[in-house]
């Protein structure tokens, strides 16, 4: 009997992971780096926790790159990605992770939240996808974080932002079926309500939302990015134009 | 970290005599669960057992209709008695049914299909969440189709079929919750199987389904049954009532 080890399935393989020092961000670079990949990845403001996530790949042998850079900013975006190149000499996967959320009632939002979240939601994952498509080969993989909320709105507070995690669902769609033919798969991880700084288990939001979910909990970023990984796999490689739900039934 | 794709689990595979069904019993099996199989045909259901066991773990063939309630709760009840509980549930029985238009179709064609693809499911379900409701555990993975959320021409039932398995597979979410109970869909594209030659009736058709994939090429039995895997895992503990396309982006479009 084979007993095969999830360990050494994206050996070889070089990743790129938007706003990883933090969140489901975080959780997904070191599930990556676990499975065998070299995983460079962008932080804003967290340069500690940046710097610990990469001594903790090296410190298990493998190979990590922390790079500061606003994914909304178009230029450091993709000096993201050629620094990635430069520095592992390919990329395989990007994911694109970084986004954030500014819930409250819309006509309370400002002009400078809405453009704070199209920036980063939106056009951030245009940006940082056009740049990495110029070093993406067959067997590449596009993976966007989108969100449960930009299926179904659960929630209230949070009409923008379903709004761009909406346009994420769709972009995925429409950019696997442009490039599929190049052996690229593009796909839209869809978490529901995850423990993270940015929507804690603990904080004043979280009783509605737990009661949205069929399995009545939080997810937990490890949950994120066990199907984050799976779809960087080998094995996954029919998998493309997907919106992969990981939400404990809130959209059901 | 514990590999997702190792356990010593039993699963319970309906329809695993072909095709997706039976890649699957093989990678449970591979994976380190104890298998048993389910399907019409005792000769095919007792080689397959026997292919299983030559993997290196313990595997059952027990034959039964899904479409018939004895059959199914003897089946289920068969997986306890044989192996003292079921952890994984894959209920993968499917007909596509004889390709042709709406108004050619009769309450025949009607229930040669749903009685498999829809009754089946339901009363595969019915007894599954029984036996799992009282481990307070389990995870059911119910077989859809890009035919689940799209439509298609000349394939009326299947495709109606297939969305009602969407649907129920949605409640049996909610009812399994509360009972720490996982369901969810794995919802294949045009894959490499029997029934796929079937349904395109010639190599020219098989390729069409091909062409009209982002990926251009059909997808292999063994794709579908590592998401399987992967959804039925504890890896997978915070998806439920989920569909899972593997698709080659075919209902991306």
């Amino acid at each position: 009997m084979s007993t095969t080890t999830i360990t050494q399935k994206l050996t070889g393989k070089v990743a790129l992971v938007t706003g990883g020092a933090r969140g489901i961000g975080a959780a997904i670079v070191k599930r990556l780096a676990a499975d065998g990949a070299s995983v460079a990845f962008t932080y804003t403001k967290s340069a500690d926790a940046a710097a610990a996530i990469v001594k903790g790949i090296e410190k298990a042998g493998g190979q990590g790159l922390a790079i500061q850079a606003d994914a909304s900013d178009a230029a450091a975006a993709q000096n993201a990605v050629e620094q990635t190149v430069r520095e592992f000499g390919r990329l395989d996967i990007l994911v694109n992770n970084a986004g954030t959320a500014i819930p409250k009632a819309f006509e309370e939002a400002t002009i400078e939240e809405l453009d704070t979240i199209l920036n980063l939601n939106i056009r951030g994952v245009f940006v940082t996808t056009q740049a990495a498509l110029k070093h993406l080969g067959a067997g590449g993989r596009i993976i966007n974080i989108g969100s449960a909320v930009g299926e179904r709105a659960s929630a209230p507070g949070l009409a923008p932002y379903a709004a761009t995690k909406g346009a994420v669902k769709m972009f995925t769609q429409g950019l696997a079926r442009e490039i599929g033919s190049r052996g690229i798969t593009v796909n839209n991880v869809q978490p529901g309500s995850t423990d993270t700084d940015l929507n804690p288990a603990s904080g004043d939001w979280a009783v509605p939302q737990i009661a949205n979910t069929a399995l009545g909990r939080y997810g937990k970023p490890e949950e994120i990015a066990a199907m984050v990984a799976f779809v960087a796999s080998p094995e996954a490689a029919y998998i493309t134009g997907a919106n992969l739900t990981v939400d404990g039934g809130t959209n059901a | 970290m514990t590999s997702p794709s190792s356990y010593s689990q039993v699963v319970l595979i309906t329809g695993a005599l072909a095709g997706i069904g039976r890649a699957t019993a093989l990678a449970f099996a591979e994976a380190g669960a104890k298998v048993v199989i389910s399907g019409r045909r005792p000769e095919a259901g007792a080689k397959l057992a026997d292919e299983i066991r030559a993997l290196g773990t313990e595997a059952e063939f027990i034959q039964a209709d899904v479409s018939e309630e004895e059959d199914v709760r003897r089946l289920v009840d068969g997986v306890v008695a044989r192996f003292g509980r079921l952890d994984v549930a894959v209920n993968s029985a499917g007909f596509e049914g004889k390709p042709g238009p709406i108004i050619e179709l009769t309450p025949e064609s009607y229930a040669a299909v749903f009685d498999t693809n829809v009754l089946g499911v339901l009363l595969s379900l019915k007894h599954e969440l029984r036996v799992m409701a009282e481990q307070k555990s389990g995870s059911i993975i119910n077989l859809s189709s890009t035919f689940g959320r799209i439509g298609g021409p000349n394939v009326a039932l299947y495709v109606a079929s297939k969305h009602a398995v969407e649907g129920l597979t949605k409640s049996a979410a909610l009812e399994g919750a509360p009972l720490g109970i996982r369901v969810n869909v794995v919802a294949p594209g045009p894959v490499e199987t029997e029934m796929l030659a079937r349904l395109a009736g010639s190599v020219a058709g098989k390729e069409k389904f091909a062409q009209g994939v982002p990926l251009k090429r059909l997808g292999r039995p063994e794709e579908i049954a590592a998401a399987i895997v992967f959804v039925a895992s504890p890896q997978a503990s915070f998806i439920s009532g989920a569909s899972i396309p593997v698709n080659g982006g075919k209902a991306a479009l």
